[in-house]
C-alpha cells in the first residue's frame, strides 16, 4: 500500500482498541447510499511506471531557448537554490504557527521581507502573496481601505493584460472599477489626463510596462501625489538592480509596491508556482494583506522570530480580515531569498547588466534585417517589441522548429499589430543564441 | 543564528554602459550583502535544521493534513521538460504538460462526482473566492440580483467568511448543536430570497461528519440558494463519499492537503475548483480542453464567455498540480480509498487512546473523521494549564503541536489529525507523551507554562513583537 505503513496485525489491534471489527464500520455515521466507489479512476502505478509516464510526457514537448517574457523570465537559477529548497525541513513544514519549532522558516521570511524592502526602497514587505497579479489585486483593495470614500483604480493601458484581467474579474465583486489611462501612441507610455476622476483611490504605475518600455516614474508619482492619489508601483525585482527603486520615485516615493518575484530563483514551471511580492509604507502596515514576520525574544532575551499582527488575518478576524489569503508561496519565498543571497548585490547587478546588454545586442541584430523595425523606441531594460513584416504568431510558430521560443506575439495579449513580437532577453542568452535567433528569423523572412 | 546580512565580502562594482536615462536609474548601490556560496549553503542548511517538518517530526496539525509528501512527485514535477516551460509557450509545444493537467482535471472530477474542474486557484482560499464568485455569477445570469448573503457555520475556517466578503457578500454565521451537527432550525430561519448560498465543510472543522447533509442540501436548494463545499477535509472521505453526491454545487480541493503536495513552510498550495454542470460555464480560466483531433489546448474567454475570469497571471500552480497528479496516479482507484480508510482509522484509534489516558473529546458521542477535537478545559480549571501550554510542551518531545483554539467555539481545544501515513508505533508514542504531559500538568503545571524547555529558544514573546514591530533587518 503506497505510503501507508500498517500491517494486518496492527490494523486489527487498532480496530480492537476502537471496538469495531472492520474499517468500514468507522464510516457508520455516513448514510450508506452516499458511499460510492470511484469507478472512473484508473488503477495505481508502481513508482517505476509512474516515472516512465511522466518522463514520456516531459519528453513530448520540445526543449526551447526562451525569449518569451510578459511577466515570466528564463533567468539563471543558482544551483544552491533547488538543492536547499528540496531539503525536507523547508519542503515539508507547515506555516510557522508554532514559532519555537519553525525558526528556520521564520528567519527566512524575515530575510525575504528585508531583501524586498531594500530592493524596492520601502519600509516594510510581507511574506508573499500568490503571484504578482494577485498581489496587485490585493494592493488595489488595500488602497481602497485607505481611501474608503473612493471606488476606482486608474490602470494604464499597458499594464500586462493578464494582470488587468485579474483586476477585471475580482474588483467588480466589490463594486470597484478600473479606469483605463490612455497611452501615448508614439511613445507607448502613459499619457496623463489633466485631472484624475473624482472617485479614484490609486494610480497603478508599472515600471517596465507591457511593451517592455520604461515609464517616466517621477512624473507619474508626482501627478499621483498632486491629485491626492495613492500610487501602486508594479516592478520586476531583478530590474531594480539597475532601475530606480519605487521608494525613491518623485518626492514622496510610491505608497505600495507589488511585483512578480519569479525572476529570483524560481523556475518557469509553465506559469506557477511563482511568488507575489508586496511592500508598503510602515504607517500602512495594519492594512496590509498576508503574513508578516517580526523579530522578537524569549524570556531569557534570546532573539527569535514569530508571526505578527495576526489580527489582520482571516484566522483571527474572519470576515473583517484584510484579505482571505492563508496559504501563501512559502517555498518560493525560500527560493527567492536564497537566490538573492547567492547572487548578492554584485551578482544581481551583473545579471541585470548582462540581460540589458544582450537584449540590446539582439535588438540591434534584428533591426539589421530588412523591413524589421521597432514601433516604440523608448528606453527598456531587457524586453522590447519588434514589428516584423509577417505575422508574429506565424514567425513564433516557425521558430519552434529551431528550438527557439521567439517571444510573445502582442496580438495574443490583445495589444499592438499583427507583426508585433514582445521579446525578452536574460543573462542566459549567449552571443551564439543571438546569432541563431537572427539567422532563423532571416531565413523565415526570406521565404 | 547570525543573519545573512552580516555575511558580506567586498566585490568590485560591475561597471556598465547602460542605454537607460540616468533619471530612471538607481542612484545608490544596492544595499545587499555578498556572502560566499559556501556561506549561503551553510546559513540556509542551518536554518532548515531549526524547523520541525513532516520529514523530521510527527506533525499532527489538525485541518492541515500533514501526510508524507512523496519524493517521486517532487522529482517528476522538476523534470526539465516541465520546469522550463514558459507560460506563453503555444499549446502545440506543451502537449505533454496539458495531457497531464487534463488527466488531473478528470481524476478530480471523478473523485468529487462533479461535472468539470478548473485547476487555476492558487490555494484553498482562492478556490473559495472562485466558488462563491461563481455562485454570484450564477444568480446574476438568471437575473437574480438580490442574493447578497452567504450562510456560514460559526465553526468554519476563517477563510470562508473572508472569501465570501471578498466576493461582495455579507455573512451570516450559523450555530452548531452540542453534538457537532448544524442547527437546522437556524438554517431554516435564515434561508430566504436574499441568500445566495451556504459554505460547508464536511466532515466539519469539528472533526465529525454532518449527518443532516442531505436535508440541508434539500432545504438550501428549495430556497433557491446553492451549496459550496470547502474541501479541506476531503482526506476523510477520499474515494468513498463524493461532494457531488452529497448535493454540493461547487467546491475546492486543497491539493496541498489531500493530494500530498508539500506545504513548503506556508505554501505554495493549490485550490482546484470543481463544479456541477449548472455552474460549469462560470469556472475560472484557463482550463484544459481536449479537441476532436485528440490534441489539448487552453480554454479562454472566447470559449467560456460567462466565466468569472482569471484569478492569476497564468494557469495556476502547475508544479503543485503535477505533484498532485503523480500522487493520484501512483495511488489509483484502490489507493485513494485506502487513504480515507487509514486516515480515519488512525484518528479514531488515537482518540480512543487519548481518552483512555484521561483526555476529553469535545464530541465524545461521535465517530472521529480523519481528525478530532480534544478540550483541555478540565485541566485549565484544575491547574491553569491551557491548550497553548500543552502544545508548547509537545515540542519538547519532538512532536509538532496540533492546531489550537480552532474552531473557536470549543474552549481550550486541540484539533488533532494524524493522517494515514503515520504508523501505529508513532501514534502510540504520541499517546505516551500526551499521558506524561497530562501528568506534568497535574503535578508541575509551571513546567508546561514555561514550555518549550528543551529547544534552542524558549517561548517567544508575541506581544513584544507586535509592540516593537521589527519587520526588517536594520542597517
Ligand atoms: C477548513 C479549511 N478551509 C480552508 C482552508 C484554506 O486553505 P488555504 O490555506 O489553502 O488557503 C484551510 C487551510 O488552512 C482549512 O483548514
Amino acid at each position: 500500500m503506497p505510503y501507508i505503513p500498517h500491517d494486518e496485525e496492527e490494523t486489527a489491534a487498532m480496530l480492537a482498541a476502537i471496538g469495531v471489527d472492520r474499517i468500514d464500520a468507522l464510516f457508520d455515521e455516513i448514510p450508506q447510499h452516499l458511499q460510492t466507489f470511484p469507478q472512473g479512476v484508473p488503477e495505481g502505478l508502481s513508482e517505476m511506471a509512474l516515472a516512465r509516464e511522466f518522463e514520456e510526457r516531459a519528453a513530448a514537448q520540445p526543449s526551447l531557448r526562451s525569449f518569451a517574457g510578459a511577466g515570466a523570465y528564463a533567468h539563471h537559477i543558482p544551483a544552491v537554490v533547488p538543492e536547499l529548497i528540496g531539503r525536507g525541513e523547508f519542503y515539508s513544514a507547515y506555516t510557522p504557527y508554532q514559532a519555537e519549532a519553525s525558526q528556520g522558516t521564520l528567519q527566512v521570511i524575515f530575510e525575504f521581507q528585508t531583501y524586498i524592502a531594500r530592493l524596492t526602497g520601502m519600509e516594510v514587505a510581507n511574506a508573499s502573496l500568490y503571484d504578482g497579479a494577485s498581489a496587485l489585486f490585493e494592493a488595489c483593495l488595500m488602497a481602497l481601505r485607505l481611501r474608503p470614500q473612493q471606488r476606482s483604480i486608474l490602470v494604464p493601458r499597458y499594464l500586462l493584460p493578464h494582470w488587468r484581467e485579474v483586476l477585471d474579474s475580482l474588483l467588480p465583486l466589490q463594486d470597484v472599477r478600473c479606469i483605463e489611462l490612455d497611452a501615448d501612441p508614439q511613445r507607448g507610455t502613459v499619457r496623463l489626463p489633466a485631472q484624475a476622476p473624482a472617485d479614484a483611490a490609486a494610480l497603478i504605475i508599472p515600471q517596465i510596462n507591457a511593451l517592455g518600455l520604461l515609464e517616466d516614474v517621477d512624473a507619474l508619482q508626482r501627478w499621483a501625489t498632486d491629485q491626492g492619489l495613492l500610487s501602486i508601483a508594479v516592478v520586476q525585482p531583478l530590474s531594480l538592480a539597475l532601475l530606480r527603486e519605487p521608494g525613491g520615485w518623485g518626492e514622496s516615493g510610491a505608497d505600495i509596491v507589488v511585483g512578480e518575484a519569479q525572476a529570483l530563483g524560481i523556475p518557469l514551471n509553465g506559469g506557477g508556482p511563482y511568488c507575489g511580492l508586496f511592500a508598503c509604507r510602515r504607517d500602512m502596515v495594519r492594512q496590509m494583506p498576508g503574513r508578516l514576520v517580526a523579530r522578537t525574544r524569549d524570556a531569557a532575551g534570546r532573539v527569535g522570530y514569530c508571526l505578527t499582527l495576526q489580527a489582520r488575518e482571516q484566522h483571527i478576524r474572519r470576515g473583517q480580515a484584510t484579505s482571505n489569503v492563508c496559504t501563501n508561496q512559502g517555498l518560493m519565498v525560500t527560493a527567492a531569498t536564497i537566490a538573492l543571497a547567492s547572487l548578492g548585490a554584485h551578482g544581481l547587478r551583473e545579471a541585470a547588466v548582462r540581460s540589458h546588454r544582450q537584449a540590446r545586442s539582439l535588438l540591434a541584430a534584428l533591426l539589421d534585417l530588412k523591413a524589421v523595425r521597432r514601433p516604440w523606441d523608448g528606453p527598456f531594460f531587457n524586453e522590447f517589441v519588434v514589428r516584423f513584416p509577417i505575422s508574429a504568431v506565424q514567425l513564433r510558430d516557425a521558430l519552434l522548429a529551431d528550438g527557439i521560443l521567439a517571444g510573445v506575439p502582442l496580438a495574443e495579449l490583445g495589444l499592438g499589430e499583427d507583426g508585433d513580437l514582445l521579446i525578452a532577453v536574460t543573462e542566459r542568452v549567449s552571443d551564439e543564441d543571438i546569432d541563431d535567433y537572427r539567422a532563423a528569423v532571416g531565413r523565415i523572412l526570406e521565404q | 543564528m547570525e543573519s545573512i546580512f552580516d555575511l558580506d565580502h567586498h566585490r568590485e562594482p560591475v561597471t556598465a554602459d547602460l542605454d537607460i536615462p540616468a533619471a530612471l536609474c538607481r542612484q545608490h548601490p544596492l544595499d545587499l550583502p555578498n556572502p560566499s556560496e559556501l556561506e549561503v549553503l551553510r546559513h540556509y542548511t542551518q536554518l532548515s535544521q531549526r524547523n520541525f517538518a513532516i520529514d523530521t517530526h510527527f506533525y499532527p496539525l489538525g485541518s492541515c493534513t500533514m501526510k508524507y509528501n512523496p519524493r517521486i512527485a517532487h522529482r517528476l514535477a522538476n523534470l526539465p521538460g516541465f520546469a522550463d516551460i514558459h507560460p506563453a509557450t503555444p499549446a502545440q509545444a506543451q502537449q505533454g504538460l496539458l495531457h497531464l493537467l487534463w488527466d488531473l482535471q478528470n481524476g478530480l472530477a471523478e473523485l468529487t462526482q462533479m461535472a468539470a474542474v478548473s485547476l487555476t486557484p492558487a490555494a484553498g482560499a482562492q478556490g473559495e473566492l472562485a466558488g462563491v464568485a461563481m455562485i454570484r455569477a450564477y444568480h446574476h445570469a438568471r437575473g437574480d440580483f438580490q442574493r447578497r448573503r452567504m450562510l456560514i457555520p460559526s465553526a468554519a475556517h476563517g477563510t470562508n467568511p473572508a472569501s465570501a466578503r471578498m466576493a461582495g457578500f455579507t455573512v451570516t454565521e450559523l450555530p452548531t448543536r452540542a453534538d457537532g451537527d448544524l442547527e437546522l432550525a437556524a438554517l431554516e430561519r435564515e434561508l430566504g430570497p436574499d441568500v445566495a448560498g451556504i459554505m460547508l465543510t464536511n466532515p466539519s472543522t469539528l472533526g465529525v461528519f454532518e449527518r443532516q447533509i442531505e436535508t440541508i442540501a434539500e432545504r438550501v436548494h428549495q430556497a433557491g440558494a446553492l451549496l459550496y463545499y470547502d474541501g479541506a477535509n476531503f482526506n476523510a472521505i477520499l474515494g468513498r463519499v463524493a461532494p457531488g453526491r452529497m448535493g454540493f454545487d461547487v467546491m475546492h480541493l486543497n491539493l496541498h492537503k489531500t493530494f500530498a503536495t508539500p506545504h513548503g513552510g506556508g505554501g505554495p498550495g493549490s485550490g482546484a475548483v470543481a463544479a456541477a454542470a449548472h455552474l460549469e460555464p462560470f469556472l475560472p480560466l484557463p482550463r484544459v480542453q481536449r479537441e476532436q483531433d485528440g490534441r489539448w489546448r487552453w480554454l479562454g474567454r472566447a470559449d467560456r464567455p460567462q466565466s468569472i475570469g482569471r484569478l492569476n497571471a497564468y494557469a495556476g500552480q502547475i508544479g503543485v498540480l503535477l505533484r498532485a497528479q503523480a500522487y493520484l496516479r501512483r495511488l489509483g482507484r484502490a489507493g485513494v480509498k485506502r487513504v480515507s480508510s487509514y486516515a480515519v482509522l488512525n484518528a479514531n484509534y488515537l482518540l480512543k487512546e487519548l481518552q483512555r489516558v484521561g483526555y476529553r473529546a469535545a464530541f465524545p458521542q461521535r465517530r472521529a473523521s480523519h481528525e478530532f477535537l480534544l478540550t483541555v478545559e478540565d485541566l485549565h480549571r484544575q491547574t491553569g494549564v491551557r491548550a497553548l501550554d500543552v502544545a508548547k510542551r509537545l515540542l519538547d518531545f519532538g512532536i509538532y503541536a496540533p492546531t489550537i483554539y480552532f474552531p473557536q467555539l470549543v474552549p481550550e481545544c486541540l484539533l488533532i489529525e494524524p493522517t494515514e501515513t503515520e504508523s501505529k508505533a508513532t501514534l502510540d508514542r504520541f499517546v505516551a507523551v500526551m499521558a506524561q504531559i497530562r501528568q506534568e500538568a497535574l503535578e508541575q503545571p509551571e513546567l508546561l507554562k514555561g514550555a518549550p524547555q528543551r529547544l534552542k529558544l524558549g517561548r517567544l514573546d508575541e506581544a513584544w513583537a507586535a509592540r516593537h514591530l521589527q519587520l526588517v533587518q536594520e542597517r
